[in-house]
């Protein structure tokens, strides 16, 4: 039975490591999202499994709050933001996409060597997947810097996010549920602000370019 | 007379009500005549009651207590032993005239509001109290930091003003450079292994190389907030920038804990000096004394010439110290003590004229708005009391007989000349011309001194407004009063107190001086009556019986038929006031001879000027060699800083993302 689960879990890892990596491929700002909705249900089941296996019932409340914010709440709003802002199709990367597939490679082999000894003390059930949901936060944080313009920078945060929530439900069975929730409201106020921000740019520069920032630095 | 206690709890009761004062003008925040007329007054009771005791507590065997005050496992502990018996008293003494001469000058506002001003007072001279008992370094830094925090907000109490803020400021600066540098100071004593109390430190002193490190960042550290040379930059602007009592009290009693803090840890914590130390301390004390008296020569402005006066003294006293060390690390005692008893007795003297020359300039500035010398002038006639107590300030500094200054400055040039055969070829030539240099620096004070006074009070008012001016206020008035009567009455009897340093110098190692100092009355003989006396009350006798005799002989020789008339112009009709020897004037010898010194810019008028114009600006020259090359650094730091910042969103998340990678790295095992 355990050993099921573990590969469960395992899966579960697999495909959020792969989404994420998509995700860094992608150009698109709808598939980017519909990227981060998969991300989302991943985590779902992954909590879930976990839940069940370890027999944690506060496991399955942070996965309906799971479903209820990131797969739901989350997407929507971004949708909604996106039609407003009417920039569906293309986003521009600072780097270019193979360059950026390799420094992520880069960085998986980095993060697995980093937990390789922490996964050997650990008694969880899957214990390998802290070296993917390190690698998830780092190619999520890497998004973020090599993306030029506000939407997906934005996705890149909420996706760093779910490297987290994935770290600690699947290493360590989750976390109290005060944090949790405290967690969970962190990452709506982020996205109200990130919202207000973007709207704010685009009204400032006529764009949604963050390079147009640099003008507000004095000398 | 005392009870059993001892002094020690009766002193640190007089500094916990010094607290309360400071707490009950909080209460009082905007009540100028409360806090000027009670508050004030009471303080300086309080101050006349530790020098009470502490004069009492000079000849007791040391007391300790540890307060239980503060974080848990971090007690207070306190001490009194001799050496801090002898600078409470004059924190105590000098304190009882300033509180006095302050109530009378705070009762005008002032920039802050005076409760404030009183809570920053009150808690500056119980700071001042606690890093004289200290007995441990945390007490002792604990004390020292709370002392500069609170003189620098009286020393900013006229904010409005841009230079009071840079002044400041500067000080806050050199004042954390030293502090800095003590800590690390206390961290090497106590790595020697005794701990962080002071009597584990003298149990177990560190040795070699770690002690001459310790001497070295106590020598910055105290040396930063006695003025010595390369860190003098902040006092010639934080004096003139205070309130005049703030000025008197820093100069007077907070200099001094800087000397306090070189004799605890360099001849008490760090056990037998190096005479390399000894050297080194000459050498910056009399450079700092030159430099200092050269530049108060030059000043024009009152305050700023006292405070470069206090560094001069300052320097003295250090190249005193620096003697005593010198001798003894040649096993010479005696004349360790010598010079150790001419050190402690000019602070007490310093301390006593310069809070009484400072005070006067507080009058003399309220009298008339004025502090710039070339716009001051026969104040004498306006203001005669305080005219003639600020003389027994000036004929006390210039080192005159007998007054106090010059049983100061005659006991430490005793110790240099009777600096007996050192076994090192090198000092038996050096001190004979640092026995000349202290001369040089002694004849300089006086001209200074002159220039102070004469510019100051005597002539003709060079301004109008002058001849409004009015004598001080009754509390100002005694306030000068009590501090004129400590410089004569320590110039007339030096000798009880003399016997007190004698005790308290035999504690740092040193030996009693000799026999006669204890059997005679009247006759100072510090090292033995054929070499060198001196009797203050026969000269004093000399002194009056000159005056008696010329004031009767002219009686006797004059022919009583005087013809009154206008003295000869020289024939030149148009005289003012103006036409007077100025600072300026009077200093330009000074400026003339010492001219590679100064960084000196002048306006010179030309012949055909139709409005003519005369400007001489001096700056310091070794505080500008200093202070730029710093500043002009941390501005390229900055600079390099500034690169930094870029105004792109993702290079800021690079930094993170890099920061994250390297500390990830870091921990990786």
């Amino acid at each position: 039975m355990s050993a099921f689960a573990t590969q469960l879990v395992n899966l579960c890892a697999a495909v959020l490591l792969m989404v994420t990596f998509v995700m860094i491929a992608q150009r698109r700002i709808v598939t980017l999202i519909h990227l981060y909705t998969l991300q989302g249900l991943t985590l779902v089941v992954a909590a879930c499994v976990v839940a069940w296996v370890s027999g944690q019932p506060h496991l399955y409340g942070s996965a309906a709050l799971t479903l209820a914010l990131k797969v739901i709440l989350i997407p929507l709003l971004l949708h909604r933001a996106v039609n407003r802002l009417n920039v569906r199709w293309d986003v521009e990367t600072l780097i270019n996409i193979p360059t950026m597939m390799i420094i992520g490679i880069v960085l998986v082999v980095f993060a697995f060597n980093l937990t390789l000894p922490i996964a050997r003390l650990s008694v969880a059930i899957a214990p390998g997947t802290l070296g993917i949901a390190l690698a998830c936060v780092l190619l999520s944080f890497m998004m973020m810097i090599t993306r030029a313009k506000a939407v997906p920078q934005v996705i890149g945060f909420l996706s760093m996010e779910n490297g987290l929530f994935f770290a600690a439900t699947a290493a360590t069975y989750g976390m109290p549920m005060v944090v949790e929730l405290g967690i969970a409201l962190d990452v709506l106020v982020g996205l109200l602000i990130l919202g207000v921000f973007v709207f704010q740019i685009r009204a400032q520069f006529d764009s949604l370019d963050i390079r147009q920032l640099e003008k507000l630095k004095g000398d | 007379m005392m009870p059993a206690l001892g002094a020690l709890p009766i002193v640190l009761a007089l500094l916990g009500a010094w607290l309360a004062l400071g707490a009950a003008g909080l209460l009082a925040l905007e009540r100028q005549v409360f806090v000027a007329r009670v508050l004030f007054p009471l303080g300086a009771a309080l101050g006349a009651a530790l020098a009470v005791c502490a004069a009492a507590a000079l000849a007791e065997p040391p007391q300790s207590l540890v307060l239980p005050l503060g974080p848990p496992g971090l007690p207070l502990s306190v001490r009194l032993d001799g050496l801090a018996a002898l600078f409470l008293l004059l924190l105590g003494g000098v304190s009882a005239g300033v509180s006095c001469f302050a109530a009378g000058y705070f009762a005008r506002r002032e920039g802050a509001p005076p409760g404030l001003i009183c809570l920053a007072y009150h808690l500056f001279l119980a700071a001042m109290g606690l890093v004289l008992l200290a007995d441990d370094a945390y007490s002792f830094m604990l004390a020292w930091e709370t002392m500069a925090l609170a003189s620098f907000f009286l020393v900013i109490t006229n904010d409005r003003d841009a230079e009071t803020r840079g002044a400041a400021f500067l000080y806050l600066l050199v004042a954390h450079v030293g502090a800095v540098a003590l800590l690390a100071c206390f961290a090497v004593v106590a790595n020697a292994g005794g701990g962080l109390g002071f009597a584990a430190m003298r149990a177990q002193p560190p040795a070699g190389d770690a002690a001459t490190l310790a001497f070295t960042l106590a020598l910055v550290g105290f040396g930063a907030k006695a003025g010595l040379l390369p860190l003098h930059g902040w006092l010639p602007e934080a004096h003139p920038a205070a309130p005049s009592p703030v000025s008197a009290l820093m100069s007077a009693v907070m200099l001094k804990t800087a000397l306090y803090g070189m004799l605890r840890v360099g001849l008490d914590l760090l056990g037998a000096p190096a005479a390399g130390w000894g050297v080194a301390l000459l050498a910056l004390g009399l450079g700092s004394a030159l430099y200092g008296v050269i530049y108060a020569a030059v000043q024009v402005d009152m305050k700023r010439l006292l405070a470069y006066s206090s560094i001069e003294n300052l320097g003295l006293m250090f190249a005193g110290v620096g003697l005593a060390m010198v001798f003894e690390a040649h096993g010479k005692p005696t004349f360790a003590a010598l010079a150790l008893c001419a050190v402690l007795f000019q602070a007490l003297a310093h301390a006593l004229f310069k809070s009484l020359l400072f005070s006067a300039t507080g009058a003399v500035l309220h009298a008339t708005g004025e502090r710039n010398l070339g716009r001051l002038g026969g104040l004498m006639r306006y203001m005669p009391q305080v005219a003639w107590l600020s003389l027994v300030g000036a004929l006390t500094s210039a080192g005159l007989p007998p007054l106090a200054g010059f049983v100061a400055e005659w006991l430490l040039l005793q110790g240099f000349l009777f600096t007996p055969e050192l076994p090192d070829s090198f000092l038996n030539m050096l001190i004979p011309v640092a026995a000349a240099l202290v001369a040089l620096i002694a004849a300089l004070a006086s001209y200074t001194m002159v220039k102070f006074f004469g510019v100051v009070f005597l002539g003709r008012p060079r301004e109008p407004a002058l001849t409004a001016a009015h004598d001080a206020s009754l509390p100002e008035r005694l306030g000068l009063a009590w501090l004129a009567a400590g410089c004569i009455a320590l110039g007339l009897q030096p000798l009880p107190l003399l016997r007190a340093l004698d005790d308290s110098t035999r504690m740092l190692g040193a030996e009693a001086l000799s026999a006669t100092l204890g059997q005679h009355t009247w006759l100072v003989a510090p090292v033995a009556v054929e070499r060198a006396s001196y009797a203050p009350l026969l000269v004093l006798l000399g002194v009056g019986a000159v005056f008696a005799l010329t004031f009767l002989g002219v009686r006797q020789l004059f022919h009583g038929r005087a013809r009154r008339a206008a003295p000869w112009d020289c024939g030149f009709p148009l005289q003012t006031a103006r036409m007077q020897d100025t600072a300026e004037g009077f200093g330009m010898p000074i400026r003339q001879i010492f001219e590679p010194f100064f960084h000196l810019r002048r306006e010179l008028p030309s012949a055909f000027d139709r409005a003519p114009r005369y400007r001489v600006t001096l700056e310091d020259r070794a505080w500008r060699a200093l202070s730029l090359p710093v500043a002009r650094g941390v501005e390229a730091c900055t600079r390099l800083v500034a690169h930094l910042q870029q105004g792109r969103i993702a290079l800021y998340l690079l930094y993170s993302f890099a920061t994250l990678i390297a500390l990830l790295l870091v921990t990786m095992p």
